[in-house]
C-alpha cells in the first residue's frame, strides 16, 4: 500500500499579505482557502475534505462551519510548522481511501500584529517551563552542539541567510528584500547563542492553502499537474533524558520514508523547500535529508551552493521564511507552495529551476532542541 | 531595566508529588525502572524505554555536565543561559544555569543542582561546580 501518485496538488495560494492588522484570522483562512480554490479551478461546494492545524480559530469543526463547507472528511493534526506537510500526506491517505476527493488545507493566523496564544502544556510542564525555552534559544542550544561536535562556523550559517536573500530580492511580496552578505549576518547582533538576527526567520501575519485531489480530477484542471509521491512525518524529543543528541531532528526518519516511497534519491532532487525557522534548521535538515553527511551540511551550504542559478541545490527560492514570509510562525504552507511552483514553472524567472521535476518539501514543528515533529513532502511534475 | 522574573509554582500531580515532596527537602530525584535498569528524567509512572510500570524513585548526586546551552540575550527579564545538562546518573535535562558568567558556559562544564524557592515546591536549577 503507497500513496505514491494517487494524490495531486492542484490549487496553491499564499496570502500576499505580511501584515493585517485589519483582519480576523478566520478571514485570513476564508481568503486563503478561495484563492486555493481559484487557483485550481474550483469551488467551494467541490471541497469534501477540510485540514487544519492549531492555527485555526476554534479548531476543524468551527472552520467547517464557518466556511460553510460540507465535508467527509476531517483532519486536524497539530505538530506546529510541519502540520501542512503531514496534512498534504494524510490528504493524500484519505485520497486513495476513497475517503475524500477534493481536500482543502488552511493556514493563516496574525502574529505580526499580537502575540499568539499560548499552546497547552504537556507532561512536561512542570519540569521544563520555568527555564524558558523559546524557539530563538530551543534552536540556538542545537547550533550550539553542531559547533561542538562539527566545527561548524556562524560564517557557514550566514550562507543559508545570503541565499535566501538572493532569491526574495525577486519576490514583490518578500518582507526582506535586500540581497546581505556573511558579513552582515554575523555582525547583526546576537540573540541567542550562536544564533544572531539573522539567523532568525521573520515574523508575519498571513496565511496560505493547498487544494490537493485525485488523479482524475487533477487531469480534468487546466493547471500544470504536481503529484505526491513519497511522504513521510516521525517525531523526536528528548525521550527521558536518555542519549539526548540534539544535532539531528525527526527528518532521519520522515526523509528516508519519503525518499523509499518515492523511489528516488536526494541526488534526483532539482529543488528544496527546506523549512528555515533559522539557518540551523535549514542546515540541519539537509543534513538529515541525506544532502550531505551528518557533519557536513556547514561545507554544503557555503559559497552560495544554495542559491538558484549558482549552486548545486536551490532552495526557497521565494525568500522563504528568513526572507519572505513565515505565516502564523510555521513554515510548511509556504514549503509547499514554493515547491508546487517551481514544478508548475512558475517561479520567478531569475530562480526558476530548469527542468524541476522533482521537488522536496521539508519542514519540522515544535522546537527542535527540545521536541518537535518532521515531515517530508516528494513531489513530481507529471 | 528589565524586571526579576519570578518563577512559576509547579502545578505537581499524582504522578510527580514525591520529586516536589523531596525537593521541598533539597533532594534531587530521578526515576528508576527495575525492569530494564535504566534512569530517566523528567519522571514518569511507566518506563519511556522498555514501558515497564517498574518504576522506583532514586536520589541524584544532582551532579553532570553542560550538554550544549545558549544564553538568551533578548528577554524582558533580563539575559538568561538555558542548557542541557547530563546527569552522572545517565539522563540529560533542561535547565537554566545560575549563579554564574553566562560568557564563561562551556559545553563539558562540571555542573551542580541548586534549588531556587517559589511559592510552592522550590525549583532545580544548575550552577558550574
Amino acid at each position: 500500500m503507497t500513496i505514491k501518485g494517487k494524490a495531486y496538488i492542484a490549487g496553491i495560494y499564499e496570502h500576499p499579505t505580511r501584515h493585517a492588522p485589519d483582519k480576523s484570522t478566520a478571514q485570513l483562512h476564508a481568503e486563503v482557502a478561495k484563492g486555493a480554490l481559484e487557483d485550481a479551478g474550483l469551488s467551494a461546494a467541490d471541497v469534501d475534505g477540510y485540514f487544519c492545524a492549531g492555527d485555526a480559530p476554534g479548531g476543524a469543526w468551527p472552520m467547517v462551519d464557518y466556511l460553510g463547507l460540507k465535508v467527509r472528511h476531517i483532519d486536524s493534526t497539530e505538530t506546529g510548522g510541519c502540520s501542512y506537510l503531514i496534512h498534504v500526506g494524510h490528504a493524500a491517505e484519505a485520497i486513495a481511501a476513497g475517503k475524500c476527493s477534493i481536500a482543502l488545507i488552511t493556514l493563516a493566523g496574525k502574529p505580526r500584529t499580537g502575540p499568539m496564544p499560548p499552546r497547552a502544556a504537556g507532561a512536561e510542564a512542570d519540569f521544563e517551563m520555568a527555564y524558558g525555552a523559546t524557539t530563538h534559544n530551543a534552536y540556538g542550544m542545537c547550533a550550539m552542539r553542531h559547533m561542538h561536535d562539527y566545527g561548524t562556523t556562524s560564517e557557514q550559517l550566514a550562507w543559508i541567510k545570503v541565499a535566501a536573500s538572493h532569491h526574495a530580492q525577486y519576490n514583490p511580496h518578500a518582507m526582506l528584500k535586500e540581497v546581505v552578505t556573511v558579513e552582515d549576518v554575523i555582525n547583526s547582533p546576537m540573540i541567542s547563542d550562536p544564533l544572531h538576527r539573522m539567523d532568525c526567520c521573520v515574523v508575519t501575519d498571513g496565511g496560505g492553502a493547498l487544494i490537493v485531489t485525485t488523479p482524475e480530477i487533477a487531469k480534468s484542471l487546466k493547471k500544470p499537474l504536481v503529484r505526491l509521491i513519497g511522504h513521510g512525518e516521525a517525531m523526536k524529543g528528548p525521550r527521558g533524558g536518555k542519549d539526548l543528541d540534539l544535532t539531528y531532528s525527526a527528518g532521519v526518519w520522515s526523509g528516508p520514508r519519503a525518499f523509499e516511497e518515492a523511489g528516488i534519491t536526494p541526488k534526483d532532487i532539482k529543488y528544496a523547500s527546506i523549512y528555515d525557522s533559522f539557518t540551523i534548521t535549514v542546515l540541519m535538515q539537509l543534513e538529515d535529508l541525506g544532502f550531505c553527511r551528518k557533519g557536513e551540511g556547514g561545507k554544503f551550504v557555503a559559497d552560495g551552493n544554495l542559491i538558484s542559478g549558482v549552486g548545486k541545490l536551490p532552495f526557497n527560492t521565494d525568500g522563504g521564511g528568513l526572507c519572505s514570509n513565515h505565516p502564523v510562525n510555521r513554515g510548511g504552507m509556504t514549503k509547499v507552495i514554493e515547491a508546487v511552483r517551481q514544478l508548475r514553472g512558475e517561479a520567478h524567472p531569475k530562480v526558476q529551476v530548469q527542468n524541476c521535476d522533482l521537488a522536496i518539501a521539508h519542514g519540522t514543528g515544535g522546537l527542535l532542541g527540545v521536541r518537535h515533529a518532521a515531515s517530508t513532502c516528494i513531489l513530481e511534475r507529471v | 531595566m528589565s524586571e526579576a522574573k519570578k518563577l512559576p509554582a509547579p502545578v505537581t500531580n499524582p504522578e510527580t508529588k514525591a520529586f516536589w515532596d523531596a525537593a521541598t527537602e533539597g533532594k534531587f530525584l530521578i526515576k528508576r525502572c527495575t525492569a530494564c535498569g535504566e534512569a530517566h528524567y523528567f519522571p514518569r509512572s511507566i518506563c519511556p524505554f522498555c514501558f515497564s510500570d517498574h518504576t522506583v524513585w532514586e536520589q541524584s548526586a544532582g551532579e553532570g555536565e553542560i550538554y550544549t546551552f545558549s544564553i538568551m540575550r533578548k528577554s524582558p527579564t533580563g539575559p538568561y543561559a538555558i542548557g542541557y545538562v547530563t546527569l552522572k546518573e545517565g539522563p540529560s535535562l533542561q535547565t537554566n544555569f545560575v549563579d554564574c558568567d553566562f560568557d564563561a558556559l562551556k559545553i563539558g562544564q562540571k555542573v551542580k543542582v541548586v534549588f531556587k524557592p517559589t511559592d510552592g515546591a522550590p525549583l532545580p536549577f544548575f550552577t558550574p561546580v
